[in-house]
């Protein structure tokens, strides 16, 4: 099934672009993949971290000794073990500090307050129930909007100078040019949401395992990341460990969706631990722990507002966002952008005036803020405006589809400058949406609502049926050196080809798969490039003393940037190979055509060499032009011209039955436009996956907190995922617009399904039961107190 | 206390806890990694083995129970290093992205087709709803299922890939 243009390597593989199946499957089908939790080093011990059950109390005493008695225990460590070390605190990746083991007071349920290292899990757990803690409890903060009030307690007292609990305003666009023209607008719609904390949750939590060998003074640690090197240079500047001697292993990922970006205290645990006892520490935390302490996702309260003609042509979009970050401002984006990319809100539309301002406040409930396969708050951006115009649509009485085809951008505006100041690259959005439209039966299944709400409302039947429609457009690959950085690291990635003299090659790649199937679409790109079969290709990653540095897999970067790597280093090794192939047909390089891996002599086809021929020959003694090198390897860093622009028009059918509130997801079409597809079928399963994302935030997850700060989200008990009973069989559609910056014209998609569908599930269900907004996660109960008229949640759990 | 079973064919006996979790005891005492470990509260699957034929949750389990019986895991599934049908519809299918739920999937997925060899959808749906997986939407895994339903004895030759 791959396009027919591409030739097929002996073993059946597309040589190039196609579908193939992935080569990092024959591990993990036979369950030989190595997870952290898999590593197991001679003499290692392990460790457990003590959290505080209360989420704001001022710690005025731990007893460790019983712990320490304990036969088995090794070692147990405090923030005053810390302090000693100046390790207590650790920055976060936005220039705040995150405090590893608590000095002075816990700031949310589940903080680390002491770590314990023992010769087997069961003891390190039994050990912690043996620490005894002083807490003197504190009230708490917890619902952002009463975070700024005058009486609120205050997060971050450890803050020179703090008296409050707001950290910072940022705005996008021209605040006074939108009041102007929605002052003139015939038709204005304000609409206040709530996109809830939600948590990436993969299946996998995070760990680590340290080991530093005291002879040599290396640390190696094995953990969970989407970041190797970014983790390894962090880990030198804050610990002063020389970076030579840090060797950062993420081997395989369960998962990460932005959970595994930033650093967690117990990764640190780890490696102090591994000091303190000469031997390896393990630390994996459970699931409670995963949910409790590390990155969130979302947690925005909008107050958006839509200004439009009286026939429904936009006018002006402005947003009033308050961003709740938790105890510690740990939000990984580029340091520019505080609020992450969240003023691409304008969407897909065009405006005269776009003005977006967010406030972030610290409460006191687990830090984060940007996970969850997010790219950097678009998916917040993209909920707000496909709302609002949902809610135009409800205003104005018109069809939602015939309202953003109105609206939607025209091909020939691209490159299309918002008025956020966002560049995208092209599109052609009426085509996708039509693709959409066309896939659904979009006027037969408005056909079937119509009759089946006549029958709701002659009482004969208690169920609805909603079709709600989502256009996104995502702004990933961070990003340009000139604009991003994270922590003053530019993000830019590196990548390394070596071609060994038998023509086989070795990719090094700086990103880190957590499940995207790097190993094989990195392999397809080589192959793409330089006619080599796939299963010659070895992709290295994931080990930063065996690959070059770069930032990491997020933001769904990996093909927008290291993909665009992978292509220059292997467009210099062939601008090289045609040097050794015109040495070796002793002709002039500027005589040779390149096709399918062979350059041969313009009109004479079958006077070629192969690539594998000359890899063979830059290895040998065949004589070479003056200042050419022998060997067949090239390096590349490529940063980023500018960012690419995924796409894509989604439609969600949902049946309700108004009796109970039960929703249940018919069909998703799902048409997405990443640029050319690499492995057609990696990009539908990254498709797939986040469609169930958006249909589990949409209708069941949710992290809630009682008012005391008491985490209700704390298991999967609790936070509910989706699975195969709520998540329907997806029907997808394509349209490829390349990008014209990227060498390969794609733009990514591990997120746009993420981003772009929960609007289309949520605008699904409301137009099913006819209400306008309504807060996710959309449960029975949610659904049925909508249709008795509170739709609006906060984010606290007690009514 | 002594525990002795059978795992993969092979007796094995060590001296364990006696609140030790068979996921564990497979995983710390055996070095059977494959077999993984995601929830407290027995809800996402991934340490699903097969005792005495039956799919069972390996947390919801002391090793201790499991004396005298027949464990498999995925690391029992592959004979001779080829791939058991559920194992290739996961790969032809791709059933997988970063192959955390997989094992627990394909135990699960064994466990349906062995009591009912050609299930449709709704019944795949339902026996692997126990089974949480974060990255494939299920879609690939149904597909996966259905593809081993449909090829008992493997791919024939005319469908031959590397695996």
């Amino acid at each position: 099934m791959t396009a027919t243009d591409v030739p097929i390597s002996a073993e059946g593989n597309p040589i190039g672009f196609g579908r193939m199946h992935r080569k990092e499957d024959a591990r993990f089908l036979r369950g030989a993949g190595t997870y952290v939790d898999d590593v197991n080093l001679p003499g290692m011990l392990h460790g457990a971290i003590l959290r505080s059950p209360i989420a704001h109390a001022r710690i005025t005493g731990i007893d460790t000794s019983a712990a320490e008695a304990h036969p088995k225990v090794k070692a147990v460590i405090t923030g005053e073990t810390l302090e000693g070390l100046g390790l207590a605190w650790m920055p976060t990746l936005s220039q705040d500090t995150q405090s590893v083991l608590c000095t002075d007071k816990v700031r949310f349920q589940g903080q680390e307050v002491a770590f314990v290292i023992a010769e087997d899990k069961y003891s390190a757990r039994d050990a912690l129930q043996l620490i005894d803690v002083d807490y003197e409890p504190l009230d708490a903060v917890v619902d952002a909007k009463h975070a700024l009030d005058d009486d609120a307690p205050i997060v971050r007292d450890d803050l020179e100078g703090r008296t409050d609990n707001h950290i910072y305003d940022w705005e996008a666009g021209d605040a006074a040019k939108c009041d102007e023209v929605f002052s003139n607008a015939e038709v204005v719609v304000t609409q206040e949401m709530l996109y809830p904390r939600v948590h990436p949750a993969p299946m996998e939590t995070c760990g680590s395992v340290a080991s530093m060998d005291p002879i040599s003074g290396k640390l190696t640690i094995w953990t969970t990341t989407q970041a190797p090197h970014a983790h390894r240079t962090l880990y030198a500047l804050v610990a002063g460990l020389p970076e030579h001697k840090i060797q950062v292993i993420s081997p395989d990922i369960g998962g990460g969706f932005g959970n595994k970006v930033g650093i967690y205290p117990g990764y640190v645990c780890s490696i102090v631990g591994s000091i303190v006892t000469g031997k390896p520490v393990k630390w994996m935390e459970d699931r409670s722990e995963n949910l409790m302490s590390t990155s969130f996702a979302r947690d925005y309260h909008m107050t958006g507002s839509i200004a439009a003609t009286k026939d429904g042509k936009i006018l002006g979009l402005k947003v009033d966002v308050l961003a709740d970050h938790g105890a510690f401002n740990g939000v990984a984006q580029p340091t520019k952008f505080p609020a992450g990319f969240f003023h691409i809100f304008t969407g897909s539309y065009d405006y005269d005036a776009a003005h977006c301002n967010v406030t972030a406040v610290y409460t006191n409930k687990a830090p984060g803020g940007v996970a969850y396969a997010c790219s950097f708050r678009v998916t917040e951006a993209v909920y707000l405006v496909e709302r609002m115009i949902d809610c135009l649509a409800d205003e104005l009485g018109m069809d939602p589809a015939e309202l953003r085809m109105k609206n939607l951008l025209k091909p020939e505006q691209f490159p299309y400058t918002t008025p956020t100041g966002w560049e995208y690259d092209s599109g052609d959005y009426p085509r996708a949406l039509e693709e959409a439209m066309r896939i659904a039966g979009y006027d037969d299944l408005r056909a079937e609502q119509a009759e089946v709400r006549r029958a709701y409302e002659a009482g004969e039947s208690s169920k609805l049926m909603g079709i709600g429609i989502s256009f996104f457009t995502e702004g990933v690959g961070a990003g340009p050196r000139k604009h991003m950085d994270i922590l003053g690291l530019g993000m830019a990635d590196g990548c390394e080809l070596r071609i060994h003299p038998t023509g086989k090659a070795v990719v090094r790649l700086s990103v880190q798969s957590q499940g995207q199937g790097h190993e094989t679409t990195f392999a397809q790109i080589i192959s793409h490039e330089l006619g080599i079969p796939p299963e010659d290709i070895d992709v290295v990653h994931g080990d930063t003393d065996n690959t070059p540095f770069g930032l990491g897999t997020y933001g769904s970067r990996s093909t927008p940037v290291s993909g665009a790597a992978a292509a220059v280093v292997a467009r210099r090794v062939k601008d090289k190979s045609r040097i050794i192939a015109a040495a070796a047909l002793e002709c002039s390089p500027d005589d040779l055509e390149w096709d399918h891996g062979r350059w041969f002599v313009k009109g004479d086809p079958d006077n070629a060499k192969t690539i594998q021929d000359i890899a063979m020959a830059a290895h040998s003694s065949l004589e070479l032009p003056e200042g050419v090198e022998g060997h067949l390897d090239a390096t590349a860093v490529y940063d980023p011209p500018e960012l690419t622009y995924p796409f894509g028009a989604y439609i969600c059918v949902t049946d309700v039955d108004a009796g109970t509130g039960e929703v249940k997801v018919r069909r998703f079409i799902a048409v997405d436009d990443c640029g050319p597809r690499i492995n057609p079928m990696i990009v539908e399963g990254q498709v797939h996956g986040g469609v169930a994302d958006g249909i589990g935030m949409a209708l069941m997850e949710v992290i809630a907190f009682e008012r005391d700060g008491t985490n209700l989200g704390g298991s999967f008990m609790d936070y509910l995922l989706p699975t195969s009973m709520e998540c329907p069989s997806y029907e997808l559609g394509e349209t490829v617009t390349p990008s014209p910056h990227h060498p390969l014209g794609v733009k990514g998609v591990g997120e746009s399904a993420t981003v772009g569908s929960p609007a289309a599930v949520v605008n699904s269900v409301l137009d099913a039961i006819g209400v306008r907004a309504a807060d996710m996660p959309l449960t029975p109960a949610a659904v049925w107190r909508a249709m008795q008229g509170s739709p609006l949640r906060t984010d606290l759990a007690l009514e | 206390m002594q525990v002795k079973m059978t795992v993969n064919g092979e007796e094995r006996e060590a001296d364990v806890e006696a609140r030790m979790l068979l996921v564990h005891y497979l995983r710390d005492e055996l070095g059977l990694t494959g077999t993984h470990w995601g929830c407290d509260t027995s809800n996402c699957g991934t340490c699903t083995v097969a005792v005495d034929g039956q799919a069972v949750k390996s947390c919801t389990m002391l090793a201790a129970m499991a004396g005298g019986r027949d464990v498999e895991t995925v690391e029992g599934v592959a004979v001779d290093g080829q791939l058991d049908p559920v194992q290739e519809g996961f790969m032809r299918e791709h059933g997988l992205q970063c192959g955390f739920c997989t094992p627990g999937m394909i135990m699960t997925a064994r466990w349906l087709l062995a009591r009912d060899p050609d299930p449709d959808e709704a019944t795949i749906r339902e026996a692997i709803s126990g089974n949480l997986c974060r990255c494939t939407g299920y879609e690939n895994i149904v597909r996966a299922v259905r593809w081993a339903a449909e090829h008992p004895e493997g791919a024939t030759d005319a469908e031959e890939v590397s695996a």
